[in-house]
């Protein structure tokens, strides 16, 4: 079964790879592009990566990773010519499709939710069959030529754009944060400071310990284990606050963290790019208040209710 | 011994510097990744197959890109049109009460361990063109600064379901990792126990969204309450 889902995934991999490639192809063809060869480059690169990234040495990926550093630097990748939405097409193809227009779009949910819960595949396998089955039945709903699945695939990518490999760099940096042992250093930082024998005190560092270290990493996960070791025993269940409350707020604080970090990118920097905002921070200034509330009431939480 | 234990963080002082003076964040990241390697000792020729191990092996992460080519034919075909027409048969429906509906569905979803990557699935195809078209079917026409606060809130309303109902299922990978971190650190927990203490955070939030909503709802009506007015004011004399 393992194996299985590896090669499935590494299927859809080398799927996305094709997709980001005909990206890269498509900008090369196009002469009035005004940083032609550098995106070029940077989509051609990505879909190497993707495709082939197991089957070839990894320090090659990591070449081809720091070139598209470069170009992305120096503003060598733009949105070129991509075929646009016409209105009033739109308008005529709904209504002559109608409510079928939603199909596609439950059926991914359903396909991707479905394996997910009642196959040993998993979700991520469950995505990827649920793109595959979903775009064959908006193909037959909508009677969109080929050409035209790829043209929109293309505008789609192009328009995600660098943003879209944010999540998966950041991930990248924090195999590296871990190799390089930064976690350690920040709660080893933190307990050094803190008086003994204070709950309030201590409440109060956990529960800002996750916020900032999720803000730091990106990911609350990665924050829970380094601070709950670093902080939240010493300095609170130690005191005697319960193992299981302090845990389960300690974890959600960090959520807090998440929502006020650009670290985040596959929650914040993402949906902006998706939705095509105009403001790349603007997911985060709107949960702002919201998250800050919350940091509130976890403290006030812990405190009351842990002990 | 402490200080070069310290240096270790230049990383992180690159990623904080470099996202407040908003420059090339791929860029940023990579030269965060490079000046944490060098100072802990790992060579250049290591950075570079670390990276690109670490990077290839989180390939997942990126995925949804092979769901893009359906969405965008979708749109193309009239996906927006129609969710405007669906909405504007709703009487009554409006931004915030749409994104409260979705609020209360995520949640629901995250304690039914319904795993789903919310805003490729749901939010960019529908739930945020329909939250638009609720506004517009209500409203009229509404401005770009609007329009814009709309899609972060239908965003927002995403990482506020997903993060903070996940962790009511008992078997949530965050529930484990609390029940595995305390168990490592000598503090024997059960998963149900954890899963039963999320649940007070789960529906606070639940309600802090809701009334945002409502005051969103609110603020919308202030600013565009005239427009629906002007033309049955015309229509009664």
């Amino acid at each position: 079964m393992e194996s299985l889902i590896n090669n499935l995934l590494e299927f859809f991999f080398i799927l996305t790879g094709f997709l980001l490639m005909y990206t890269a192809g498509s900008v090369f063809m196009d002469k009035t592009h005004p940083t032609r060869l550098g995106t070029t480059l940077f989509w051609l690169f990505l879909g190497v990566i993707f495709a082939i990234g197991n089957f070839i040495p990894y320090y090659l990926s990591g070449i081809m990773l720091l070139v598209i550093g470069v170009l992305t630097l120096f503003k060598q990748v733009k949105l070129g010519h991509v075929r646009p939405i016409e209105d009033d097409e739109a308008e005529e193809a709904s209504k002559r499709i109608g409510n079928w227009i939603f199909v596609p779009v439950v059926v991914l949910a359903a396909v991707a939710v479905g394996i997910a819960q009642f196959t040993p595949l998993g979700g991520q396998v469950g995505i990827g069959i649920g793109a595959a089955v979903s775009l064959m039945t908006g193909v037959l709903i909508t009677r969109a030529t080929p050409k035209t699945v790829m043209d929109d695939s293309d505008r789609m990518i192009q328009q995600v754009g660098t943003t879209g490999i944010l999540p998966q760099l950041l991930a990248a940096l924090g195999v590296i944060f871990t190799a390089a042992g930064v976690g350690e250093v920040i709660a080893g930082g933190i307990s050094t400071v803190l008086p003994e024998g204070n709950r309030f005190l201590g409440v109060v560092a956990y529960c800002l310990g996750m916020v900032i270290f999720t803000m730091i990493m990106g990911n609350a996960f990665a924050a829970f284990t380094v601070i709950t070791a670093g902080i939240g025993i010493p300095f609170v269940i130690a005191q005697g606050g319960d193992p299981v409350i302090a845990g389960a707020l300690a974890m959600t604080v960090g959520f807090c963290g998440t929502l006020l970090t650009p670290m985040a990118a596959n929650f914040n920097a993402l949906p902006a790019a998706l939705l095509e905002m105009k403001n790349e921070s603007g997911v985060i200034k709107e949960q702002t208040p919201l998250a800050l509330i919350l940091i509130v009431v976890h403290i006030a939480l812990m405190y009351f209710w842990a002990f | 011994m402490i200080l070069l234990e310290i240096i270790k963080l230049i990383g992180i002082v690159i990623i904080v510097v470099g996202f407040i003076f908003k420059f090339d964040t791929i860029a940023v990241v990579l030269i965060a990744a490079l000046a944490t390697a060098l100072v802990s000792g790992i060579s250049f020729p290591e950075f570079l197959s670390l990276l690109g191990e670490a990077f290839v092996s989180n390939r997942l992460v990126t995925l949804f890109l092979l769901t893009l080519p359906m969405i965008g034919i979708s749109e193309r075909f009239g996906l927006r049109q129609q969710a405007v027409r669906l909405i504007e048969r709703i009487k009554g429906l409006t931004p915030g009460r749409m994104l409260s509906l979705y609020m209360v569905i995520r949640e629901l979803a995250g304690l039914f361990s319904i795993r789903m990557q919310g805003h490729t699935q749901f939010i960019r195809p529908l739930i945020e063109p329909m939250t638009q078209a609720s506004a517009e079917a209500k409203y009229g026409e509404i401005d770009e600064k609007d329009v814009e606060r709309i899609k972060a809130r239908s965003a927002a309303t995403e990482n506020f379901g997903n993060f903070f109902a996940q962790n009511t299922f008992i078997a949530a990978s965050g529930v484990l990792l609390i029940t595995g971190t305390m168990e490592s650190l000598g503090h024997e927990i059960s998963a149900v126990a954890v899963a039963q203490a999320s649940i007070p955070v789960a529906l606070i939030v639940l309600i802090f969204v809701a009334a945002s909503n409502v005051l969103f709802d609110r603020k919308m009506k202030n600013k565009y309450g005239k427009k629906t007015t002007v033309p049955t004011q015309k229509g009664g004399e």
